[in-house]
């Protein structure tokens, strides 16, 4: 302690991957190849999950209440294993998206508010946006492939009321879930997200080469810009990916809980990196009290999540209508009771997991704590995206062994891309004005 | 009771952070020091031990969460239960907004309670101020003196270590 005044010279730092590393990476895809292939092959057998599940959901979608009778009452679509497919890599493409424009609104939120402690970990945040191109592209083939059987709203006929396919509800909202301004935001989000964080990028790799406060400055405003542009886009995303999934339902709280679901997430993966590069011998300057302030975040937006979740889940439950309540009637008990124990499971891993660990000021300073907590985070989020996009487009067939074969999947090439671009640029922004500062963070 | 104090007067943080690291390590015990604004990192230097009231914060917010959940419970479930919204008389997710705001207040409340009782922070109080420059603009060091300690040594140990002035000051305490 005591080195206000101590003066030690941030150079660059630039990441090497090891082979041992691209390895690593290599075999979470390889792993993930197997486990879907297994799955594939269990449910195209109509083995496991998907077998014992697809008898009960009849009666359980009948059970489910008024949505039964627009949604499940036939079985349509694609076959199951194909169905699970499409739902999983939608499912997995909207997490690490999400987690991806997370990286830019960090550094955005942190320029806006001339926050100097986060300098040290930003090129981290910079990289994470990584999956945006990648992630349109994913979109737009999986929607192309399985529109139908994602977006009950895509259906033939159902905004004609010639057709016996006619539903008045969903009719009503053509003017905006239709597929050709479907797709037109879908790109414009993913444009926007993108370009901004490229923008905020250049600008401050330029900042590295050239030095000087007006880089500063600049990303200010652009990071202004952005912060407006997402506060929009990030809720109309959620309507548009998620909610739409469960088109006759609604909620106002939706886009803020995807949001916070996605926010901390973002975190936790900010914060594994930070300790995975850390314990690799990078990232010299951070230290506890950077940690901990990752973890305040990671605690604080834990309980954010839970306070949207939950605001949502009271009013539907103390209003008690049908068209809001069957969400949370097909969560905890429709099906089967198929997806019970995640409701549960999601609260306890989500909230009072990461509440009780980290609520003490040790945890937050140990690496082994907070990776901990950061992966329990990760892995609960997931499986909060699981509970808003399965039960409502696989009803009663979901499983796991796709989802988690696609999952690492998608988890390994999202590190190779990631780490590449992490090492394309030095860990510290070394021409940063807040850089000493963020050197000598004190909490 | 009346304390002897030797105070060295600091212009700069920075130079105060120094010193108080010298000082200490001089073997020179120090009584407090006294800064117009909040210092990062200072009580580490200090060597002071961190507060306990986050622990006593803690069992507030428990007393808080027990308090409320009783109250609800027995007002609407046995003292006197209603039907609303047709919902059980013992309603859990309902209880949750009271319970986390009653949670919040009794923490808060007994946290700042607690602080002023340890801080001796009450009504009628004299707080000792040594040096009111320390208010404005001026670090104060203050270092408790008795007869066996050698000023000389210690005015020039505060100098060296970067102290505008030394002066000797006493404080009776009631």
């Amino acid at each position: 302690m005591a080195t206000l005044t101590h003066q030690e010279s941030a150079t660059a730092e630039y990441l090497e991957l090891s082979p041992r590393t691209r390895k690593t990476f290599i075999s979470i895809i390889v792993a993930g190849v197997i486990v879907l292939a297994i799955g594939l092959i269990l449910a195209a057998m109509h083995i496991g999950g998907g077998h014992e599940a697809a008898g009960a959901a009849h009666g359980a979608a009948h059970a489910a209440g008024p949505e039964a009778g627009a949604g499940a009452a036939h079985h349509e679509g694609s076959p199951v294993w194909l169905k699970r497919l499409l739902v999983s890599l939608w499912h997995n493409n909207v997490f690490f998206v999400g987690v991806s424009a997370i990286g830019t609104f960090f550094v955005a939120l942190q320029y806006v508010a001339y926050a100097g402690w986060s300098v040290v970990i930003k090129r981290i945040n910079e990289a994470m946006s990584v999956w945006l191109l990648p992630g349109l592209v994913i979109f737009l083939v999986v929607f192309f492939a399985g529109r139908h059987d994602l977006f009950h709203w895509t259906h033939d006929g159902i905004m004609d009321p010639k057709s016996e396919n006619y539903d008045a509800i969903i009719a009503g909202k053509s003017g905006f879930l239709n597929t050709p301004f479907y797709l037109i935001r879908m790109v414009v989000y993913l444009g926007i997200w993108w370009f901004f964080s490229e923008r905020l990028r250049k600008i401050s790799l330029a900042e590295d080469l050239n030095g000087g406060t007006e880089y500063f400055h600049k990303s200010i405003n652009v990071a202004a810009l952005f912060l407006v542009l997402y506060a929009v886009t990030s809720s109309m995303s959620a309507w548009d990916w998620v909610m739409s999934v469960d088109v006759h339902w609604f909620s106002t709280m939706f886009g803020w809980y995807v949001f916070a679901s996605w926010w901390v997430s973002g975190i936790a993966l900010t914060t594994l990196t930070a300790i995975y590069l850390k314990q690799a011998g990078y990232l010299k300057f951070v230290n506890a009290n950077h940690l901990h302030d990752l973890g305040k975040f990671m605690f604080g937006f834990s309980i954010f999540w839970t306070y949207v979740w939950f605001s949502q889940f009271m009013l539907i439950w103390y209003a008690n209508l049908p068209e809001e309540a069957v969400y949370y009637n097909q969560r905890l008990g429709g099906f089967n009771g198929a997806y019970t124990w995640m409701f549960f499971f999601n609260l306890v891993i989500n909230f009072a997991f990461p509440f009780l660990v980290l609520m003490r000021r040790d945890a937050k300073r140990q690496m082994i704590m907070l990776k901990i907590v950061s992966i329990a985070v990760l892995i609960g989020h997931w499986s909060d995206f699981y509970l808003m996009l399965e039960p409502a487009t696989m009803k009663g067939e979901n499983g796991f062994i796709i989802e988690i074969g696609v999952a690492l999947i998608f988890l390994g090439t999202f590190l190779i891309l990631f780490t590449k671009r992490l090492a394309q640029a030095s860990l510290v922004p070394v021409n940063h004005p807040f850089l000493d500062e963020s050197v000598h963070h004190t909490t | 009771m009346t304390k002897r104090f030797a105070l060295g007067i600091f212009d700069d943080e920075d130079v105060l952070m120094h010193a108080i690291e010298n000082v200490r390590a001089a073997g020179v015990k120090i009584y407090e020091v006294f800064t117009p604004f909040p210092i990062h990192g200072i009580d580490d230097a200090l060597g002071i031990e961190r507060s306990r009231l986050p622990i006593a914060a803690f069992f507030y917010g428990m007393c808080g969460l027990a308090f409320a959940l009783w109250m609800q419970i027995y007002m609407l479930g046995f003292d006197w239960p209603m039907i609303i919204g047709g919902k059980p008389h013992i309603a859990l997710p309902a209880f949750i907004p009271v319970s986390f705001e009653l949670t919040v207040f009794f923490t808060c409340h007994g946290m700042v309670i607690t602080f002023y009782a340890i801080s001796k922070l009450y009504p009628r109080w004299r707080t000792p101020v040594l040096d009111v420059r320390s208010t404005d603009d001026k670090f104060v060091m203050a270092i408790e003196i008795n007869e066996s300690t050698d000023l000389n040594n210690l005015s020039k140990l505060l100098r060296e270590n970067g102290a505008s002035e030394v002066n000797e000051k006493e404080m009776t305490k009631n």
